[in-house]
């Protein structure tokens, strides 16, 4: 097989590789990607991108049960589960194609196939066992993402015990339902099925959900979802997991040591995520991999010379945006450019899309306090702002955090409506270094969600004028 | 070709100055040796004498031009046999060889030392290199203003992030003073913070903040209604002011006040002044000669800060205010303490002819350790001084007046002199700085120690 050579192979077109290739072909590298299943990973096929298809059925859902509130009349409402699914897959299907089609825009050679390490600088892929091409790069990104995490005990069988991946297509909404964890997929799960009508159960083994939000955040979401009719067991564990027909018995001891078996009709595992490390041909290389996920330094580079990592598969947080964002930096370093900067988690913002929705940048109170900062904490809720109560979304608290000495803007943690749409504007406050002074010299506009976040940093200094 | 007649240098530190006035016309005959213009640098106003002899040809730079740069031509002389048509040649010349030379003279009168020497590149060569090897205080300021200009950008705006800002304003650092890293050069946080660590900045910014607050932008508006004339602020006015805000800003100033009796030192020098013509020894010549002393004494006080050093000077050199139309001047006696009363003397009142005049050279006024102010003569009986940087001290006489003082129990008369020391407690402590007055009082109150 002729050997093709290449400034760049990226293995994996997920936000991750297909950005960090794309970027690559715009500083004029001749860049090749290689993927094993669909053009954008994960993130555009199954994750972030079909879930958000299904979660806007459930929003439409919701709302549709409460039109009476809004003057509106609808009967008979109901669901058709397939087309909420399908429109999923056709949504995603579209944005593959879309990447498939910036590819070729960019000239990325696109090579289908599982592509491994094969020596120093070079890239072997193979297609169902057999060798389709041998790619010689002088330099390889390895952005192979990750998987959903199984805990011994705790196998998926994809039929009663989903992963995301099974959640996201069901052939009808179970009547009854257990997620094991609550990070941000367990609880956007939670969120759909409850939506959709589904008893559903959370169980997250630390002491409350969302364990990465600020306190209050995580603590106004368990409210809000209680309310909805959700059951919450934190500090809770699921000892084992018992199929059976039609469904499956789930023991938990809860907080107290009380001993629960919970007969749910599905189970969702959504414990976490381990990265592809596997297949990749790591081994005789100097790429290290630590719990899963392969080791790099703040460039992205691994201990092997022009291997990269980018995205999941180099660990938390698991988000596409980081993952693109590496991908952009490890290729601008590669490529010698000036005023590379290193990645800065502290300014990447985190979304999830339940209803509430969250979002949220920076340290949290309590990780802030822990930093020793002197703190000048603002929240606003939901039902001092006037969009809000148009919207008929009064539920929801924006909460900011600044340094009382400079007036460093170090976090902003919101829950409510839209407020995924609403942290970029923290997050670029917060990349370009922002002070409480600046926010309040900006101005909102009127009426929107946003006026919320002048209000809350107003708030944290005594100001606040709405409430 | 005719001659050319640049801008002099008439010091070592002088970048620019001011053409005040032309003392010829175009056409003018003049001789080797004529003045031809007068020049007002900082502090004093020298004359431009002529090289040679010829015929004022063209003057280039109109009187009353602000900031000329040294070695700019400033006017053409005409040599022998030559006439305007020779100007004419050498101006087409010289316009082709530099394109900019019709708009120079129209320059308008703030432009910048910057632009000239990259407009005149090759002219300009050794003043630049001049200018880096020089130690002087304006010399200083310069590579102060080029270091922060590295982030500043053309219109004088420092790009920081506001949390970049936020942390310098709470470290009292001098933001100017850091180099951005961010993009476009922008100062951002870990800019602060590495300049924090280092220390170094920090320092620095003590020296450099003055530059920073003296912008315009701190400027008052004039006030509403009030009916003012504006007095252009001349070269003199405003380096007392950059100097004297810097003083109060960056200076930690403390005060030290003792009363002396003079009525010894008043004999004695009725005494000493009735013996002889040559000389008239004032009671400041005593306090400039008890002062020269008193350093020598405790030479801890003779020193200034130097940011990461304390620099202790070997000479004693006195700088004396001397009250001119327009402001002030402190021409400098050199070695004070090694001359007598009657030198000094003669000495002092050369200097504050000469000062009054306009006729200093920079050498006479610039450097001294230490600076005396007197206003005793407009019968101020106590005041503090600002001290004159980069000294460390300055002391402020006040009027020597008849006082009922405790003696022996007793109530009694004496001529009281008020005498109040300012400190840069930077370098001179409590201690010392209590020293030093002490051993002032001692001189002044005990005058024969004076002739030890």
């Amino acid at each position: 097989m002729a050997e093709q050579s290449f400034d760049l192979v990226v293995i994996g077109t997920g936000p991750g590789g297909y950005v960090a290739a794309i970027r690559a072909a715009q500083l004029g590298m001749k860049t090749a990607v290689i993927e094993r299943e669909n053009l954008g990973g994960i993130c555009l096929n199954w994750g972030c991108i079909p879930t958000k298809a299904l979660l806007r059925s459930a929003e439409v859902y919701h709302l549709m049960q409460n039109a009476d509130a809004f003057g509106l009349k609808a009967d008979n409402i109901a669901y058709d589960a397939e087309k909420v699914v399908e429109r999923s897959r056709k949504v995603a299907g579209r944005l593959s194609g879309g990447v498939a089609h910036l590819l070729k825009k960019n000239k990325v050679t696109v090579i289908d196939g599982e592509g491994r390490l094969a020596g120093k600088g070079k890239v072997k892929v193979q297609k169902d066992g057999k060798p389709v091409a041998d790619l010689a790069a002088k330099h390889i990104i390895l952005a192979t993402g990750a998987r959903a995490r199984e805990l011994p005990g705790l196998e998926a069988d994809g039929k009663t015990i989903w992963t995301y991946r099974e959640a996201m297509v069901p052939e009808a909404i179970p009547k009854s339902l257990l997620v094991v964890g609550s990070g941000a997929i367990g609880i956007e799960f939670a969120s759909f099925y409850r939506d959709m009508g589904s008893e559903v159960t959370v169980v997250e083994v630390l002491d409350r959900i969302l364990p990465v939000e600020d306190e209050e955040i995580s603590a106004f979401a368990h409210k809000a979802f209680e309310k909805q009719g959700m059951t919450l067991m934190t500090g809770a564990k699921v000892g084992g997991i018992k199929t059976k027909k039609g469904g499956a018995t789930v023991s938990v001891t809860d907080a107290k040591g009380k001993e629960h078996a919970i007969d749910v009709e599905k189970v969702i595992l959504a414990v976490g995520i381990t990265g592809n490390v596997e297949n990749i041909g790591l081994d005789g290389t100097k790429v290290k991999v630590e719990k899963g996920h392969v080791v790099v330094n703040e460039w992205l580079e691994t201990g092997e010379p022009g291997v990269y990592a980018i995205g999941d598969l180099v660990g938390a947080p698991w988000l596409a945006h980081k993952a693109s964002h590496e991908g952009i930096i490890c290729v601008e370093k590669i490529a010698g450019l000036d005023h590379v900067e290193p990645l800065n988690t502290l300014n990447i913002p985190g979304c999830t899309y339940c209803r509430p929705q969250i979002a949220s940048v920076g340290l949290t109170e309590a990780k802030a306090k822990a930093a020793g900062y002197e703190l000048k904490v603002g929240r606003f809720p939901f039902i001092g702002n006037g969009k809000a109560i148009a919207l008929g979304e009064d539920q929801g608290l924006v909460k900011t955090i600044f340094d009382a000495t400079t007036g460093e803007l170090l976090g902003a943690h919101m829950v409510g409506a839209e407020v995924t749409e609403l942290i970029q504007g923290f997050a670029i406050g917060k990349t370009l270094e922002t002070t409480e002074a600046e926010l309040m010299h900006t101005v909102f506009p009127h009426p929107t969600l946003s006026e919320m976040m002048l209000e809350s940093t107003l708030a944290a200094y005594g100001r606040a004028i709405h409430i | 070709m005719p001659i050319k007649i640049t801008m002099p240098q008439l010091s070592p530190t002088m970048t620019e100055g001011t053409l005040s006035k032309w003392l010829v016309k175009e056409g003018d005959e003049v001789s080797s040796g004529d003045i031809l213009a007068e020049i007002e640098t900082d502090k004093a106003t020298m004359e431009v004498e002529s090289i040679d002899d010829g015929k004022v040809g063209k003057i280039l730079v109109a009187e009353g031009t602000d900031n000329v740069p040294v070695n700019e031509v400033i006017a053409l002389l005409l040599g022998d046999g030559e006439d305007s048509s020779n100007l004419e040649d050498a101006d087409s010349g010289s316009d082709k060889k530099k394109p900019a030379k019709a708009e120079k003279e129209e320059e308008p009168e703030e432009e910048s030392d910057e632009e000239a020497a990259s407009e005149d590149e090759g002219k300009e060569q050794p003043k630049a290199e001049k200018k880096k090897a020089e130690e002087g205080k304006s010399a200083k300021s310069e590579k102060k203003a080029e270091a922060g200009s590295k982030t500043a950008s053309e219109d004088g705006r420092i790009k920081a992030s506001p949390l970049a800002r936020s942390m310098a304003r709470q470290a009292d650092l001098d933001i100017s003073s850091v180099e951005g890293s961010g993009p476009h050069g922008r100062i951002i946080k870990r800019d602060i913070e590495a300049a924090l660590e280092s220390g170094g900045a920090k320092k620095d910014a003590a020296e450099q903040a003055p530059k920073a607050k003296s912008a315009p932008a701190s400027v008052a508006p004039p006030p509403e209604g009030a009916e003012f004339e504006e007095v252009k602020v001349s070269n003199m006015r405003r380096v007392i002011a950059e100097r004297l805000q810097e003083a109060k800003q960056t200076i930690p100033h403390f005060y030290l006040t003792v009363d002396c009796t003079i009525d010894r030192l008043l004999d004695m020098r009725a005494d000493l002044n009735g013996r002889s013509d040559a000389y008239k020894i004032s009671v400041n010549d005593f306090v400039i000669r008890a002062v020269a002393l008193a350093m020598r004494k405790v030479p801890e006080a003779n020193a200034q800060w130097g940011g990461n050093v304390i620099r202790r000077f070997k000479d004693v050199d006195v700088s004396v205010a001397v009250a001119i139309e327009g402001g002030l001047i402190t021409p400098v006696i050199r070695k004070a303490d090694t001359k007598g009363l009657a030198a000094l003397s003669n000495e002092m009142k050369e200097l504050a002819q000469r000062a009054r005049e306009g006729k200093l050279a920079p050498e006479e006024y610039q450097g001294g350790s230490f600076s005396i102010s007197n206003l005793g003569m407009y019968g101020i009986k106590q005041f503090d001084a600002v001290i004159n940087p980069p000294q460390a001290g300055i002391l402020a006489i006040g009027v020597g007046e008849k006082r009922p003082v405790v003696k022996n129990g007793a109530l009694d008369v004496a001529t009281v002199m008020s005498c109040t020391l300012s400190c840069d407690h930077r370098v001179i402590d409590g201690a010392i700085g209590a020293n030093l007055l002490t051993a002032f009082k001692g001189f002044i109150e005990d005058p024969l120690t004076m002739l030890l």
